[in-house]
């Protein structure tokens, strides 16, 4: 049903922006390389429905507010400016109070819960048309996951607006950091795309990095010192349960990733001074060496489609870029510039490859096209590493360190721009977006 | 999950308990890192250092000969000290036969997580291969990866990134008294 709405008004509005002077351009944003004036809009707290309602009214609201806000495409006009009172989700919109104020979006709400089940309505509205876009839409579910919904209307409008997917309603696996430097404390921990909701996975004992979330979202891999050397290990996230998989004798195991599938892992193996990637079956457990030279083969990461696999490769003197069958085979170098590449990770879209770069004592992260062409820095710094894509290919998401400082979660857009500090609890690396939630 | 893959898992646990414990008496660190924090990981070793003076001790070894050999970035190859460092290390190790050895390798903070850890790996490995020339038999060696996890000293300078890049021979085992 989503799909269909969302569907339909994307449909309808890209029909007669091809004729109608921009003036009259109905609400659309075209996310492009330039420089954006950020839309004006306005969400109002959503309307309780019961008493019980009210406590939700207003953070509905902001969280909305914040994540078009975070987006850097949105630019909110607060409520004291506003004219107009929303007391009905259903009575007409005064359209002219808010074009007073310049708001081109209008997003209303309504909110009622019973119990620890609540009820969430939204409505968007083009200001300038004087028209509702989309038909307006109903989520249910628990008051635990209020926030949730919020980033599910957040979702709706984003893509209505750019008839771009969402990606608010999503979660991230990363590493948790605290102690001294020179013997860190890291801990897997899961926390919502804007940083609430923070749950540690790991107690901290076991050294632990560069975590990988599962297509569905359901599991995540990453790399574990718990018994001394490197090891994959792989945790359900709803139940906790893990387990170290893909055993190599006389092999230090690490950089895991899933394919598209979920049913198997491409990971790294070292040993007698030479790196090289396996494909592990998780069903069967059997394992198939993907690459076999005398060099570093690591930071793999699979097409979208499930055909190739991307991964970097110190074979020609410095880490560069690699595309290999997904069995195996003739890789080929896709990276010429100047510097070292590393951490090649496929965009869901399957059309760019983000990267870490250093040249020149500086850290870049960067995209360029599966073939290696029209690369572009998006970044820069003392160190950025480690990028991971929103699962709507827009943002991407890295750790960054200062001279000095302790490692924070930053993104930024494909575009270059909005480059923001992600909120977390203490110092934090190796971030791992997971998938939108069903 | 099932009580059959319970069992299982605490067999490997244990198994893997039993794997890690050096063989007999202690651990002497020295590399930076707090050994392997694991599940496995509840005993505490003990071991004598000995006096440094005594060519057999292994006070002498870490303090006199050197623990520990340094590389250049993004490079394994051994440095004339290195050797030098490492060939002292094989004439005590022939000369102690009872201890192992645990070879880290580490990678400074100027590259990324993962491509360090195989860093680390092969620097470990150069150290190896080169004891194994000298006649120290493989049997009594281990190597590990620490990528950048665990730095000497964390500052945003190059002395630091030159002492970070290294290799540590942990030596373990042999008299407990």
């Amino acid at each position: 049903m989503t799909r269909y709405f969302l569907l339909l008004s994307i449909l309808l509005l890209a029909m007669p922006g091809t004729i109608l002077p921009a003036q009259a351009q109905p609400l659309r944003l075209q996310i492009t390389e330039g420089v954006i004036e950020p839309m004006p809009f306005a969400v109002p707290a959503f309307v309780p429905e019961n008493s019980a309602g009210s406590q939700f009214a207003d953070a509905l609201a902001r969280v909305v507010a914040a994540n078009l806000t975070n987006t850097g495409l949105f630019r909110e006009v607060p409520r004291e400016a506003h004219i107009a009172r929303v007391t009905s989700f259903d009575a007409g919109v005064s359209f002219a109070d808010w074009r007073a104020i310049n708001v081109q979006a209008l997003i209303t709400g309504a909110v009622e819960v019973s119990g620890n089940r609540m009820s969430v309505k939204f409505r968007l509205f083009d200001v300038l048309s004087g028209q509702q876009m989309g038909q307006g839409m109903q989520f249910a579910g628990s008051t635990d996951n209020w926030r949730r919904m919020a980033h599910k209307v957040s979702d709706a409008i984003y893509s209505r607006i750019t008839g771009e997917g969402g990606y608010f309603d999503s979660r991230v696996v990363f590493i948790s950091e605290s102690g001294p430097r020179g013997n860190r404390t890291k801990r897997l921990a899961i926390m919502d795309q804007d940083g609430e909701n923070v749950q540690m996975l790991t107690d901290g004992r076991a050294l632990v990095i560069a975590p990988r979330v599962a297509p569905a979202g359901d599991r995540a891999v990453y790399t574990s010192y718990e018994t001394g050397s490197p090891r994959v290990a792989l945790m359900n996230l709803a139940t906790g349960q893990r387990q170290l998989v893909g055993d190599i004798p006389g092999a230090m195991t690490f950089s895991p990733r899933f394919a598209p599938d979920g049913r198997s892992l491409v990971l790294s193996a070292a040993r007698g001074g030479n790196t090289d990637l396996y494909r592990l079956d998780l069903g069967s457990g059997q394992m198939l060496q993907l690459t076999a030279s005398s060099s570093i083969a690591t930071s793999p990461s699979f097409s979208p489609d499930g055909r190739f696999i991307t991964f970097e490769s110190d074979r020609s003197g410095t880490s560069q870029i690699y595309i290999m069958p997904a069995s195996g085979g003739e890789a080929r170098r896709i990276s010429f510039g100047q510097g070292r590449y590393s951490t090649p990770v496929w965009s869901p879209r399957g059309d760019l490859i983000a990267f870490t770069k250093s040249h020149a004592g500086r850290f870049h992260i960067g995209v360029m096209r599966t073939d290696g062409s029209e690369e572009r820095l998006l970044t820069a710094s003392f160190l950025d590493e480690g990028p991971t894509w929103a699962p709507n290919g827009r943002v991407i998401m890295f750790t960054r360190e200062t001279a000095g400082g302790d490692p924070a979660l930053f993104s930024v857009d494909i575009t270059g721009r909005n480059l923001r500090r992600v909120p977390t609890p203490g110092a934090a690396s190796d971030p791992a977006w997971g998938p939108l939630q069903p | 999950m099932t009580l059959t893959s319970k069992t299982l898992l605490v067999l490997a646990a244990l198994a893997l308990a039993a794997c890690n414990n050096p063989r007999t008496g202690g651990t002497f660190g020295g590399g930076g890192t707090d050994g392997f924090g694991g599940f496995n990981d509840g005993g505490i070793q003990s071991g004598m250092l000995g006096d440094p003076n005594d060519p057999n001790s292994v006070a002498h070894f870490q303090q006199r000969i050197g623990d520990r050999v340094f590389f250049t970035t993004d490079s394994s190859s051994l440095s004339e000290d290195g050797r030098a460092t490492l060939n002292a290390q094989a004439r005590w190790l022939s000369a102690n036969p009872q201890f192992a050895i645990l070879i880290e390798g580490h990678a400074d903070e100027r590259g990324t997580r993962e491509y360090n850890v195989s860093l680390g790996e092969r620097r470990a490995n150069t150290v190896m291969q080169y004891l194994i020339a000298q006649g120290i038999s493989a049997g009594r060696m281990r190597t590990v990866s620490y990528g950048k996890e665990r730095p000497v000293e964390a500052c945003p300078e190059q002395r630091c990134w030159d002492i970070n890049r290294r290799a540590v021979t942990v030596v373990s085992g042999g008299r407990t008294s």
